[in-house]
């Protein structure tokens, strides 16, 4: 167990086997896309209050359930960077974070676009909705710490603890917003997430599920193709890399 | 099918705008996070080939074996 | 807590509060901010009384959290850029324990003259004679918050340049719970009801973050300062 994570750990160790393991996940993510966008768009039964508009929650719940468990993974893998003084974890977790941005941007978006036939606006203050626009402030955050620090160790560390606290905040955030929004809106609006979990009927289920899976998938690729190119990045001096250019190179 | 004909599903049911504008955004998003480290890599790769060939060519100028050299750093 | 960490503990307190007292200018910097920007809103929406009593709780809250947010980055400024943090790291006491002390330092200097000037906004704000006690209270547990939840983001953000702009996105996002409970309480009161719960939920999140934030205060200056 041990020996593995610390073989994990190796850069050059990590760089081989997620080039091996890309293609699969990429080819999963493609196919549960396809299968469960199709499903959800043309097959899947329409709701029978809001008609067709219920075909947007199979992107707009993977996207918001995705957004949160991003961040959470963004912590843990700091975490570990943290404590035991991995540096590939660091890489992982920074580049977590704007792929986890994206979603929480996909969330927004689409939860306005459903919002709009259900409420009249493009924007209620929605607990939802609310939560995810602070989540995606609090990405930024962390990527702009990141982005702020010049020395690559100290901005791993910074921005790892600042994931770190962030996720501490998160269910308060959550917490206290849903409570808001209780407080301030009468009964006349539903929420999104009222509406996105009706008595749900096995025809919509199927597809909200693969979708969630193509969403993770879809998050793992892109994670695994970030981390490659950023380890590339960071071990340019080393002697793998060097071989691995010499053979790339063709000569 | 959910739906009778191809207009039928286009139209959505009268919310063509709401939905196909979400999967649109959403397909443009991840297409955007897609393309991002590929296009890194690329630019990688040819950033540390520039790289490794200017210090190669550095090391023939001194020394003779430049490979050799080059793994031993 | 030892008789050598309590020491350490108020000399630090004493030190802090000296030097603010020093620059008497500087420290009622937040306060002035916090009055100017309670004034700014009834010239911007109206002096109607029955219009300014309903934003009041929102407008007090936001005002003292922008206030603090101001302050914040003068917490670990000064001393990041004379020495006096290397200094403080180096001390054998846990790091955690001065840090309090610094945060401690800074509420009484930046948050407790809000807190006692908020009674006299909320007049000027026509705020409802009910709401004034959640106020008080409500500022009273939530303003230690702030400072320590905003002592991490000054941290983080030491040592860098244009660190005042990303100090704000970086804490600002954690107020939010703070504001919403404080904000709330006094909308509460104001309307008759019983404010208790938002109270609890203030002291709970003083508790958490007098507690967590010290240490991941301590954790982030030994991250920056190095």
């Amino acid at each position: 167990m041990w020996s593995f994570f610390y073989k994990l750990a190796s850069p050059k160790w990590f760089y081989e086997l997620a080039g091996k393991l890309l293609p699969w996940f990429a080819i999963g993510a493609a196919m549960s896309f396809a299968l469960g966008g199709i499903w959800g768009l043309a097959f899947s039964p329409p709701d029978y209050q809001q008609g067709d508009s219920v075909r947007i929650m199979y992107i707009h719940v993977p996207a918001a359930i995705l957004s949160l468990s991003v961040y959470t993974f963004m912590a843990i893998t700091a975490i570990i960077g943290l404590v035991w003084k991995i540096k590939l974890a660091h890489m992982v977790s920074a580049n977590a974070a704007p792929i986890g941005a994206a979603f929480t941007a996909i969330a927004l978006a689409t939860g306005s676009l459903w919002g709009r036939p259900m409420w009249g606006t493009w924007w209620e203050w929605d607990a939802r909705l609310t939560s995810e626009l602070i989540l995606l402030f609090l990405y930024f955050g962390v990527m702009a710490l990141r982005n702020a620090i010049d020395e690559r160790t100290t901005a791993d560390k910074a921005a790892g603890l600042l994931a770190v606290v962030g996720v501490v905040n998160v269910p308060i955030i959550h917490y206290s917003v849903e409570w808001w929004n209780t407080l301030h809106q009468g009964s006349s609006i539903t929420s999104l997430a009222r509406i996105a979990k009706p008595a749900i009927h096995a025809d919509m289920l199927w597809p909200l599920l693969l979708m969630i899976l193509a969403f993770k998938l879809f998050f793992v690729t892109v994670l695994l193709m970030r981390t490659r190119n950023e380890v590339l990045d960071r071990e340019r001096r080393s002697a793998w890399v060097g071989e691995l250019l010499e053979t790339r190179d063709g000569v | 099918m959910a739906f009778e004909n191809w207009s039928a599903f286009w139209a959505m049911g009268g919310y063509a705008l709401y939905v196909w504008a979400s999967y649109a955004i959403t397909a443009l998003a991840l297409g955007l996070t897609l393309l991002q480290p590929l296009r890194r890599r690329k630019a990688l790769f040819a950033e540390l080939q520039r790289q490794r060939r200017r210090s190669a060519g550095e090391a023939m100028a001194t020394v003779p074996t430049s490979t050799e050299k080059y793994e031993q750093r | 807590m030892s008789a050598g960490l309590m020491h350490a503990f108020v000399a630090v307190l004493r030190r802090d509060l000296l030097l603010a007292l020093r620059r008497r200018g500087d420290s009622l910097n937040p306060l002035l901010f916090f009055v100017l920007a309670v004034t700014l809103f009834p010239l911007g929406i109206g002096p109607e009384p029955q219009r300014l009593a309903e934003v009041a709780p929102g407008v007090l809250w936001v005002a003292a959290l922008l206030a603090t947010l101001l302050s914040l980055d003068s917490l670990f400024r000064a001393d990041h850029e004379d020495g006096a943090l290397e200094q403080l790291m180096l001390m054998p006491q846990p790091l955690s324990v001065l840090v309090l002390a610094k945060i401690l330092a800074h509420w009484l200097v930046s948050g407790l003259p809000l807190l006692l000037m908020s009674p006299l906004l909320g007049v000027v704000l026509h705020l409802p004679e009910a709401s004034f006690g959640a106020l008080f209270l409500g500022l009273a547990l939530g303003t230690p918050v702030l400072s320590l939840v905003g002592a991490i983001g000054a941290a983080l953000t030491v040592g860098l340049r244009r660190g005042g702009m990303l100090l704000s996105l970086l804490v600002l996002p954690l107020y939010v719970p703070v504001l919403i409970f404080g904000a709330g309480a006094v909308a509460q009161a104001g309307m008759g009801l019983s404010y208790a719960g938002q109270l609890a939920m203030l002291g709970a999140l003083l508790a958490l973050s007098l507690s967590l934030a010290p240490l991941a205060c301590a954790a982030a200056l030994r991250v920056t300062e190095n």
